[in-house]
């Protein structure tokens, strides 16, 4: 499945946006490990927005500034959200006040607690009516993310958002699911060439496992390693270099991701 | 759309285990509600519980993804004959080459509840006992799914709130259309718990009595349990008569708030259209609609607008969330699996509940069961954050 890659968004540790993030991605500067800075999209009106977690803040904040880099408008373009985790914040309140003799949860931590919580204040923020949803495939999110937003765009000739992201879990969570960081990522993609398309990318679901495409840099390795929808870093370095490259992803014990990227 | 055979399906809720179960309860008109007792919650409201739970334990093998979401995965997959469908069709197609993708929106969260209840009082660790892969993560239920059925295919859950097991019907149809896969394990599951019995309550959502959708006095939901599960395939040039197949799948968002349905119905409205247009038809070729029909005063109020708009007062409408509850993340499947009862029975479930119709509601809303001869109908699953699913579903030729 060819797609027509538009626009990228990128939030994570050290990685402060696609464009400050290209030469570290492309090895042409020294990557340092810093705390993912989250800026609050001002997609969300101030009321809104005081409700959201980090989580829904890092989807929003990396699908923005992908639209922007597309120059494609966010009301008529449909999205596939993926995380592995959700708002771990947010489920481990909830758990700890239901375990507590007063269960009372809020309204607002409740409505928080949805899978598609992201993908709803996103509709909201953008007037975009266009489908939704909203995947988990534990470790293989970002793949399955990636290969649901390939079939709809081969399938229905429309563009497709991916908005990947992954916000640690508190303890006691953390320990037994460990994320080392906050990581969101978006990629804007369209059925055909269009002026803004800067390179495509040829999906193919392959059987059998196979070895992923590791970063070069050990710093960006272990983040690629520890965070699911850090997955997708050795696909972004290939856009970030701007050549020719195949890259491969985990998805699951059984399966893999082949992704032929090549500038246009 | 190219429309998708549905060759198999299974279903498991408060009315019942099985098919024939299921359809006997509607016939009969017999709830599966009931007041709530599950587990240590204290709130005066109604569920739908499915029985034997608690005493049930998934294949041994399986063992990590024990918990009451799983363990009612897998009633629903040895319901109906339907895991032994699933065999025959991996012989056929190859484990590789069927997908499976599942809706459920708690998953295993009842497991990560009681967790938090045992944590070590000095540290705050959670027991050793505790398998959060298995249990808690959203794939979890496709996870369990996929290795209990020996399925290696493409793999993944949607979690879009209550349209989560609609939706993955169009992801499956995509999925084959695309030709990653050749067939389809679709289906849902979401079991009870305390987030959405504490979390609805909490939104002044849950009902004090069996839910009552369309009723003038409706005052919310009444939370159930359930699992269902459909094998997708591609359609013979010729369907054999009577075969149920998936015509049209539409989707939405509403744009409009996080947890209270667009006034006017809109974002129900475009999908309703969407799925009537893939399926290439009109709404008059629609013989019956299975609503959301939740019976909050918001959802019945903004459907009912919607419905009317498109479908007008002739249509017959109900809801069948007086009999099974809000399956939630399960409710998509359910009530799509009972719209294709409703075709191979020739019955038209009638809401239960309901008193006395709200006057400010103008749908065709079916009080009593119907006997009629139907061949397409429509099915409704909307969820928070305005995410919106229909379903065309029909008898070919």
């Amino acid at each position: 499945m060819r797609v027509f890659v538009e626009g990228v968004g990128l939030l994570g540790p050290g990685l402060n946006g696609w464009q400050a993030s290209r030469p570290l991605l492309a090895g042409d500067a020294a990557y340092v490990e810093l705390p993912t800075v989250v800026t609050a999209s001002d997609l969300l009106p101030a009321a809104e927005r005081r409700r959201t977690g980090l989580a829904v803040k890092l989807a929003l904040a990396a699908g923005c500034a992908a639209f922007v880099h597309a120059g494609r408008d966010a009301a008529t373009t449909a999205t596939v959200f993926t995380s592995s985790s959700g708002d771990g914040e947010n489920l481990h309140q909830i758990c700890a006040t239901l375990a507590s003799p007063e269960r009372e949860i809020s309204p607002t931590r409740f409505h928080n607690s949805v899978h598609n919580a992201p993908a709803g204040y996103w509709s909201i923020a953008t007037r975009s009516h266009e489908p939704s949803t909203s995947l988990c495939c534990h470790d293989a999110s970002f793949a399955a993310g990636l290969l649901d937003a390939a079939a709809q765009i081969a399938v229905d000739g429309k563009p497709v958002a991916l908005i990947a992201y992954d916000q640690p879990y508190p303890e006691p969570l953390h320990t037994v699911r460990p994320l080392s960081a906050s990581f969101g990522m978006s990629l804007v993609m369209a059925p055909q060439a269009t002026g803004h398309a800067f390179a495509t990318l040829d999906i193919s679901f392959m059987p059998g496992n196979a070895s992923a495409t590791r970063m070069p840099d050990a710093g960006l390795d272990a983040v690629r390693a520890r965070v699911p929808a850090a997955r997708c870093l050795p696909l972004l370095a290939a856009l970030a270099r701007g050549v020719a490259a195949d890259v491969v992803l985990a998805y699951g014990e059984d399966n893999h991701l082949r992704v032929a990227i090549a500038p246009c | 759309m190219q429309p998708l055979a549905i060759s198999h399906f299974s279903i498991v809720n408060s009315l019942g285990a099985g098919a024939g179960s299921v359809a006997s309860a509607l016939r009969a008109r017999r709830s599966g509600l009931a007041a709530c007792d599950f587990e240590t919650v204290v709130l005066d409201t109604w569920i739908g519980q499915v029985a034997g739970l608690d005493g049930f334990r998934v294949r041994s093998d399986l063992g990590a993804y024990d918990c009451r979401n799983n363990r009612l995965a897998q009633l629903g997959l040895e319901a109906d004959g339907y895991a032994a469908a699933v065999s025959a069709a991996r012989e056929k197609y190859g484990a590789g080459r069927i997908g499976v993708f599942m809706g459920t929106s708690t998953s295993g969260i009842l497991q990560t509840e009681l967790a938090y209840r045992r944590r070590d009082p000095q540290s705050g660790a959670l027991p050793a006992d505790y398998h959060y892969a298995q249990t808690q993560n959203t794939f979890s239920l496709a996870d369990f799914v996929q290795r209990y059925l020996g399925l290696t295919g493409p793999a993944f859950v949607v979690s879009s709130a209550c349209s989560s097991s609609a939706k993955v019907f169009g992801h499956a149809a995509r999925m084959m259309a695309a030709g990653v896969c050749d067939a389809a394990v679709v289906g849902g599951v979401d079991s009870l718990c305390l987030t959405t019995l504490y979390g609805f309550n909490s939104l002044g959502l849950t009902s004090h009595a069996p839910c009552r959708p369309y009723d003038r006095e409706r005052d919310g939901i009444s939370i159930g349990e359930g699992a269902g599960f459909a094998l997708l395939e591609k359609t013979p040039a010729q369907p054999a008569d009577g075969a149920v197949l998936l015509l049209g799948v539409g989707e939405s968002c509403d744009a409009y708030h996080m947890s209270t349905p667009h006034p006017e119905g809109l974002g129900a409205k475009l999908a309703m259209q969407h799925a009537l247009d893939a399926a290439g038809l009109a709404p008059a070729d629609i013989d019956y609609i299975n609503l959301h029909g939740t019976a909050t005063k918001a959802n019945d109020a903004s459907e009912d607008k919607a419905v009317y708009e498109l479908f007008g007062a002739a249509t017959p409408v109900s809801s069948t969330k007086g009999s099974t509850g809000h399956l939630l993340g399960a409710a998509g499947i359910t009530e799509a699996i009972i719209a294709m009862l409703a075709i191979e029975q020739g019955l038209l479930p009638g809401g239960m509940h309901t008193q006395n119709l709200d006057p400010a509601l103008h749908c065709n809303y079916l009080l009593d069961n119907r006997d009629a001869c139907v061949r397409r109908v429509l099915s409704n699953s909307f969820g928070f954050g305005g995410s919106n699913c229909s379903l065309v579903l029909g008898v070919g030729g």
